[in-house]
């Protein structure tokens, strides 16, 4: 074990351990943009920078590990100053478009501007002034905010593996883009939308929730993708009767907040016209719509009349365990075993 | 049996002055004169002296001559190596006494260095292996190999030997890092990406003596417990690159690269990857990803190179002219080595001087020397007898030393007391005409371009900083510029993720430091001391010069010079947008600024 | 699967067979991916050049059908060169000598005649596999649906228990489910044979268990599979059809032998969220709750028992299904009084002894559960087999190579072979309906060789006719080299080129399963 002092506390970590997790295990807050413990640490955006006695500059905390009888400072003059100016830099380059950006509320630029009391930036000069680019059906993407922390990239490369996104051109210039710069749905991406979730700022935009709440008037709501079987853990942002957006949950054993294009973004059929909303009983040839007591009346009747293993039923592999337990007691109870579902397809 | 030998310098500053052509009529001519089997032709490496190039000496009577063309063959061919009449006209002379000299070592450019590194620069053939061991070549890597490892580390160790990369890192604990460090694979990288404009040093040494590097990187490779060197050397440096990859096939021809080098039982190979220019590249952990394959980007250190470098094995990168320290050491001893320097910066350094001075070139100084003798005695003074007002030291990164720290002596931690920095050793000297609000606003246009876009500091606050210092040098710098201007520079050097952006507020705070006085002209007065800042200039025309030939007039895009045929003109200051164009086109010197 | 979706990261060699994991199971592709990152050796087998194709150590590119050969190449290999886990085999199988016997003729030399891929690589995969400390097959469809299905998952499991590579963590059998609650579906018994947890309605004891509980009377005969089922449909055997979210209009295999059977119904009642291809048949339809408007519990591929919640409430009078079962019940009068899902699960608890120890209490504050989880204290299972095999000692079953039901001839001398993609799933009946989906992907595309689509005079979207013994569609051709020639690939979630208009309705013996991998095929350039 490796003991250590941050802020006078003292701490004994594992070796190997960050300064940045160190301080976690102390509950000392230290803000960060580029950081992911499951990606490859870059110390690429500074927020995280603290103090250490003895070095010459200062060091990124998400990157550093700790050594035996350190001694750091989060809070110094010294460290607020360059996280000030830190901020004061990306805003002078952000657009401060806050009252529409999706993102407020749910923004950490907004968040540590706020923390330390940035209102606006004391650099005028040069903007990025990029076309947002809404081509794809899924997200858009406005790299005016992007604040270049790589999250995206890094997800891309190193999770997903798609490699769709990459850094373009050099210093100012910096720019996330798919090759040659073209719109995603001609790249190789796979629209996992696990750049989004990462996102810390209001970069990527999925289309599904624009302008339809603002996150504190939302409710997540955890529960189970309804696709493939991996069973990944998903949390729906409710507003009012309405899903209006959708993340991996990061708290998931299965998924660990990983996702793929069906469950981040093929969630909508819920809200499809098409959906069944009334039962529907054949008259003359056609579907027409009916009430409950009809249709049940009907079908129990009909149910009735069949003897045995004359009836039989498909139960599903969409619904769940009660549903498909009730089904099959159900049919069994009147007497017949042909219950089958598409297990095999 | 050749009665002499004739050396022109085939450095890529010669070389671009004419080398080639001078060697095609030197060869004509001596066919004409039935000499070519008399006299030998030997192309050299760079003779450090590339303000006088092309350099031609003869030897055995040691006659340098210097700025020589294919036209002065015919002359030279039948004065002096026919009939032995010593060409004045083709001699150096000496900018100070006007005198001529004969022997390049009474040339005061020469006389104060002392040449360890570029000892056979402009003296061997360095596309011959032969003349490198003639002059003791591998004779240091013969000693290695019949060494422990961790003696050969222990011997670069208390040699004293620091990185000439940039830092200064003492290079023998470096190796013992790695050396230390567990692994079944390591490798040896020599960091050839020089990228410092107006430094040259790591390409004449490239291009005039590779088996010395190559050397060095075996020794390296030996002491550290690796069987595999990369070079990462510019793609813009051809010759140099083509002069290594004969090298590398000498040696291994040689047996001293390949499997069992000089039956040691030890292996060794060395590749060469080129880089795509970019400066940052030569930060070691961006270059290592470059030599992956990745987008040249530095990585968080630690972990360190010699723990975790190329391709995760542990790795020991070392500069050019560190690496060609190394033979030296071996052969001579590490007291040998140390006995020359001072108390903290052992050995010599190269410097590419550069700028205002009279003799620009390469020089190899001892650590500890002032910086006087180097701009004075080696670099004759200032060009046009200007007065002198402040060197640049160690590029992009370094900083500016002004008149009243002349006699620093030059090693790592004076200069970086100073607020410069040894860097690779770039040296632009700056006479009164210079601006250095316009310097450190050069500077910084260049690491902002070279910036890699990864970390916040550097990618926005360079930009930020450039755009203040273009506000100032356009007149529209305000009060608050320069608090504004010194907050951001600490900010980002204190808190950028590699050493690009922990040293790109170098030049801006060393200027702010020294020159303070002519920020606060170019914002409070309006005014740019130098008078080199267009924009601050009042242009005029003296009435007294001008001959009235109307070609100011036509020249003027703004419509603000007046006057007839003959008559002296004015220029309407209210109109006049300080573009120049008058003054450019005036042939009489008339049009004059204030 | 045997083991937990986690240990995946950890393995050191992975064997996938049959599986485009990338496409349709992506989350654990990323794990795979994550895996060979981190060092693990990874083989694929697979007729088609699929994502993992590029990941692989080794890429074994058989021809479809032939997974058998394969798999007793790698034992022979295995045994032939010494790597079998001889303690593994004597200590916890049961059958080896027999076994063996049966692929000594399955030299490398041997199998690369039937498989098409060459000896040196099947060595080198038997190596990668045998010779790594955890080893986990994964597989799907491309091993089972098939004629000889069953004989191919035998000889995985011949395969993982000859190396000793299974019952540990990161070692094991792990099939990849490829719909939600498919595990579910199965374990809850909604299968002809079984009740809850695979008890069997043939059984005296559960039988009587299950009697009990109900209190109602049950039949001991099992029942019919799916393809029974149509079949004895058109045998006029069965007389009504009661569909709960199912599409076989679309999803089965030889469809204009569905669509007869289900026209020939004196009564169909489908209960769906759309108005699905066999919905349209229907003579009632019951408008259901999707997932995300009621509560319940989905098992997932790794047997992990979560908690679906409920976040909006259902369109229309639309209700869920398990509420319409019991509506349902009462009209039939059958005494039925659950009144929340919890009420269900607690009754599912007390007769399956898996789920036995599974509360929504539990989930709730656990966060999921992998079963068997058999009493409250039981922390559930991450991976099975540990020890000790569910039947005691393994059982190594000799296992024969057989060429599939239809093989390609003169007439039709391609082999189509269908699946999925990572945008669409199954019938489509969902992503369809999902707007930046079907906006994305919004038609088939059949895969065919360059090679055979110069052949055919076919370009890059050119609309072409597929035609089997069976039917013929429409689509535009992908000309691609993920395909080798002689092979077209197809999903089956399109109904405008719906594949299994093509397929054959052979059936695996043992598991009736369709051979929906490989049947015979011939395509022509047609105009749109």
């Amino acid at each position: 074990m490796i003991s250590l002092t941050i802020n006078g506390q003292r701490v004994e970590v594992e070796p190997e351990t960050t300064i940045l997790q160190a301080a976690e295990k102390l509950g000392i807050f230290i803000p960060t943009f580029c950081y992911d413990p499951e990606l490859t640490l870059v110390g690429a955006c500074r927020m995280c920078v603290v103090e250490v006695e003895k070095a010459r500059a200062l060091v990124a905390s998400c990157c550093t590990p700790v050594g035996e009888g350190m001694v750091v400072h989060t809070d110094t003059e010294r460290v607020h100053a360059a996280r000030k100016a830190n901020l004061n830099l990306l805003l002078a380059n952000h657009p401060l478009d806050c009252l529409t950006c999706e993102k407020t509320g749910n923004c950490r630029l907004q968040d540590y501007c706020y923390l330390y009391g940035v209102s606006e930036s004391e650099y005028s000069g040069d903007r990025k002034n990029y076309e947002p680019d809404a081509t794809n059906p899924f997200f858009v993407r406005n790299m005016n905010k992007c604040i270049l922390c790589g999250l995206c990239v890094r997800k891309c490369h190193e999770i997903n593996g798609a490699g769709a996104i990459e850094f373009m051109n050099r210093g100012f210039d910096s720019k996330v883009t798919a090759a040659f710069d073209d719109p995603l749905e001609n790249s190789s991406c796979v629209f996992c939308g696990m750049c989004v979730d990462a996102c810390p700022v209001g970069a990527l935009t999925p289309k599904q929730g624009l302008r339809k709440g603002r996150p504190w008037e939302l409710t997540a709501v955890k529960t189970v993708c309804p696709y493939c079987g991996t069973g990944c853990g998903l949390e729906l942002y409710v507003k009012g009767n309405e899903i209006v957006g959708i993340k991996g949950d990061a708290l998931s054993p299965v998924n660990r907040g990983l996702t793929c294009v069906k469950g981040h973004f093929g969630i909508d059929f819920l809200q499809s016209p098409e959906r069944l909303t009334r039962p529907l009983i054949r008259k003359n040839g056609e579907l027409v719509e009916s009430s409950w007591e009809e249709a049940l009346e009907l079908v129990a009747g009909k149910l009735k009349e069949v003897k045995g293993t004359e009836l039989a039923g498909l139960s599903s592999a969409r619904a769940t365990n009660e549903e498909n337990y009730l089904f099959q007691k159900l049919l069994r109870s009147l007497g017949t075993n042909n219950i089958d579902h598409c297990a095999r397809l | 049996m050749y009665e002499r030998h004739i050396l022109i310098c085939a450095g890529t500053g010669c070389i671009s002055s004419g080398t080639r052509e001078v060697k095609e009529a030197l060869e004509n001519e001596l066919i004409k004169h039935n000499l070519q089997d008399k006299v030998r032709i030997i192309l050299s490496g760079c003779h450090g002296f590339c303000e006088k190039g092309p350099i031609f000496i003869v030897y055995p009577e040691d006659i340098f001559y210097c700025e020589v063309k294919a036209e002065d063959m015919p002359e030279l061919v039948e004065e002096y190596l026919v009939k032995g009449n010593i060409v004045e006209r083709l001699l150096y002379k000496d900018p100070t006494t006007a005198g001529t000299v004969t022997s390049h070592e009474e040339i005061p450019f020469y006389s104060r260095q002392k040449r360890q590194v570029l000892r056979n620069c402009g003296v061997i053939d360095p596309e011959n292996i032969d003349e490198y061991i003639i002059r003791g070549g591998y004779i240091g890597l013969k000693k290695a190999l019949g060494m422990e490892p961790l003696e050969i580390v222990n011997t670069v160790k208390s040699s004293g030997l620091r990185g000439r990369g940039g830092a200064g890192f003492p290079t023998g604990m470096k190796w013992e890092f790695a050396h230390r460090s567990p692994g079944d694979k390591k490798y040896v990288v020599c960091n050839a990406d020089e990228g410092d404009p107006g430094a040259f040093m790591d390409r004449s040494v490239l291009e005039g003596d590779p088996h010395a590097v190559l050397e060095g990187l075996i020794i390296a490779g030996r002491a550290i417990g690796s069987d595999e060197a990369y070079i990462y050397v510019r793609a813009e440096y051809p010759l140099a690159v083509r002069r290594l990859r004969t090298a590398i096939a000498q040696a291994e021809e040689y047996g001293l690269i390949g499997q069992n080098i000089l039956n040691s039982g030890a292996n060794f190979k060395i590749n060469i990857k080129e880089g795509a220019g970019a400066f940052v590249c030569g930060e070691e952990t961006a270059l290592l990803a470059s030599i992956e394959g990745e987008r040249g980007m530095p990585r968080p250190r630690p972990p360190f190179p010699a723990v975790k470098g190329l391709w995760g094995k542990p790795t020991c990168i070392n500069n050019v002219e560190t690496l060609a320290n190394v033979p030296l050491i071996l052969r001579n001893g590490a007291d040998w080595y140390s006995a020359v320097g001072t108390e903290g910066s052992k050995g010599t350094k190269i410097f590419a001087l550069t700028g205002k001075v009279n003799n620009t070139g390469l020089c190899e100084v001892p650590m500890g020397i002032s910086l006087r003798e180097i701009v004075f005695d080696i670099g004759g003074g200032i060009r046009g007898g200007k007065k002198y007002k402040a060197v640049q030291i160690g590029g992009p990164s370094g900083g500016c030393i002004p008149e009243s720290l002349l006699d620093l002596p030059v090693d790592f931690d004076s200069l970086t007391a100073a607020g410069a920095m040894m860097g690779s050793g770039g040296m632009v000297v700056m006479d009164e005409d210079t601006c250095m609000v316009d310097l450190a606003r050069y500077f910084l246009s260049f690491t902002q371009r070279e910036s890699c876009g990864k970390c916040t500091p550097c990618r926005e606050g360079t930009k930020r900083m450039l755009e203040i210092l273009e506000r100032i040098t356009r007149g529209k710098g305000e009060p608050e510029d320069i608090p504004r201007l010194e907050k951001l520079a600490v900010a980002v050097k204190d808190s950028s993720l590699c050493g690009l952006g922990q040293t790109a507020p170098n030049p801006v705070l060393t200027t702010l430091r020294y020159f303070r006085d002519e920020y606060e002209a170019h914002i409070f007065d309006r005014r740019c001391p130098a008078g080199l800042c267009r924009d601050l200039l009042t242009y005029y025309i003296d009435a007294e010069v001008c001959t009235g030939c109307r070609s100011c007039v036509k020249a003027c895009p703004a419509e603000a010079i007046s006057g007839e045929k003959k008559e002296p003109h004015a220029i309407d200051e209210a109109k006049c947008i300080s573009c120049g164009a008058c003054f450019d086109r005036c042939k009489f010197g008339a049009v004059k600024t204030k | 699967m045997t083991n937990s979706i986690g240990e995946i990261e950890n393995a050191q060699a992975l064997f996938v067979i049959g599986s485009n994991t990338t496409e349709t199971h992506p989350v654990i592709g990323y794990r795979v991916k994550m895996a060979q990152k981190k060092g693990a050796s990874l083989i694929v087998a697979d007729p088609r050049r699929i994502e993992l194709a590029e990941y692989a150590d080794v890429f074994l590119q058989l021809r479809p059908g032939t997974n058998e050969a394969l798999l007793n190449g790698m034992i022979n290999v295995i045994i032939q060169e010494g790597l079998a886990d001889e303690g593994f085999i004597r200590e916890r199988t049961e059958g080896y000598e027999e076994m063996a016997a049966a692929v000594l003729k399955y030299t490398p030399e041997y199998v690369e005649g039937i498989t098409g891929v060459a000896a040196e690589d099947l060595r080198q995969a038997a190596r990668l596999y045998a010779g790594a400390d955890s080893a986990a097959i994964l597989y799907t469809m491309g091993i089972t649906q098939h004629t000889k299905g069953t004989d191919s998952v035998l000889a995985v499991a011949n395969l993982a228990m000859v190396s000793g590579n299974i019952g540990k963590p990161c070692s094991g059998v792990n099939p990849l489910r490829g719909q939600n609650n498919v595990q579910g579906a199965c374990d809850m018994g909604a299968l002809p044979v079984v009740f809850t947890g695979y008890q069997r309605v043939d059984n005296e004891d559960a039988l009587s268990k299950f009697k009990k509980a109900w209190g109602v009377k049950l039949n001991s005969q099992p029942g019919l599979t799916v393809t029974e089922i149509f079949d004895s449909i058109l045998q006029g055997k069965i007389k009504a059809l009661y569909v709960m979210g199912e599409n076989p209009a679309l999803s089965d295999a030889n469809l204009h032998h569905v669509m007869e059977a289900l026209e020939k119904l004196d009564f169909l009642v489908v209960q769906d969220i759309f108005l699905t291809e066999t919905a349209a048949l229907a003579d009632v339809v019951l408008p259901a709750a999707a997932f995300a408007e009621k509560q319940g519990t989905f098992t997932n591929t790794e047997r992990r028992v979560q908690m679906v919640r409920q976040a909006v409430n259902p369109p229309g009078e639309a209700k869920p299904d398990w509420l319409i079962l019991q509506e349902l019940a009462y009209k039939l009068g059958i005494e039925w009084h659950y009144e929340t899902p919890e009420d269900i699960f607690q009754e599912i608890a007390l007769l399956t002894p898996s789920y036995a120890g599974i509360s929504y209490q539990r989930l709730e504050e656990e966060g999921g559960l992998q079963w068997p989880c058999t009493d409250g204290e039981h922390p559930g299972t991450p991976y099975l087999h540990q020890g000790k095999f569910s039947r005691g000692k393994g059982l190594f079953t000799p296992v024969e190579y057989r060429p599939p039901a239809e093989e390609p001839d003169e007439e039709y001398p391609l082999v189509l072979t269908t699946g999925r993609n990572l945008f669409h799933y199954h019938t489509g009946t969902m992503t369809r309906r999902s707007n930046g989906i079907n906006a994305f992907k919004p038609e088939e595309m059949v895969q065919i060789s360059i090679d055979d689509a110069a052949r055919l005079g076919i370009n890059e979207g050119d609309m072409v006719e597929i035609t089997s013994r069976r039917g013929h569609v429409k689509a535009r051709a992908a000309v691609t080299e993920k395909v080798p020639p002689g092979i077209i690939f197809m999903t089956f979630h399109f109904h405008e080129a719906a594949a299994n208009l093509l397929t054959n309705n052979e059936v695996d013996p043992v598991a009736k399963i369709p051979e929906l991998k490989v049947c015979a095929v011939k395509v022509e350039k047609t105009e749109p």
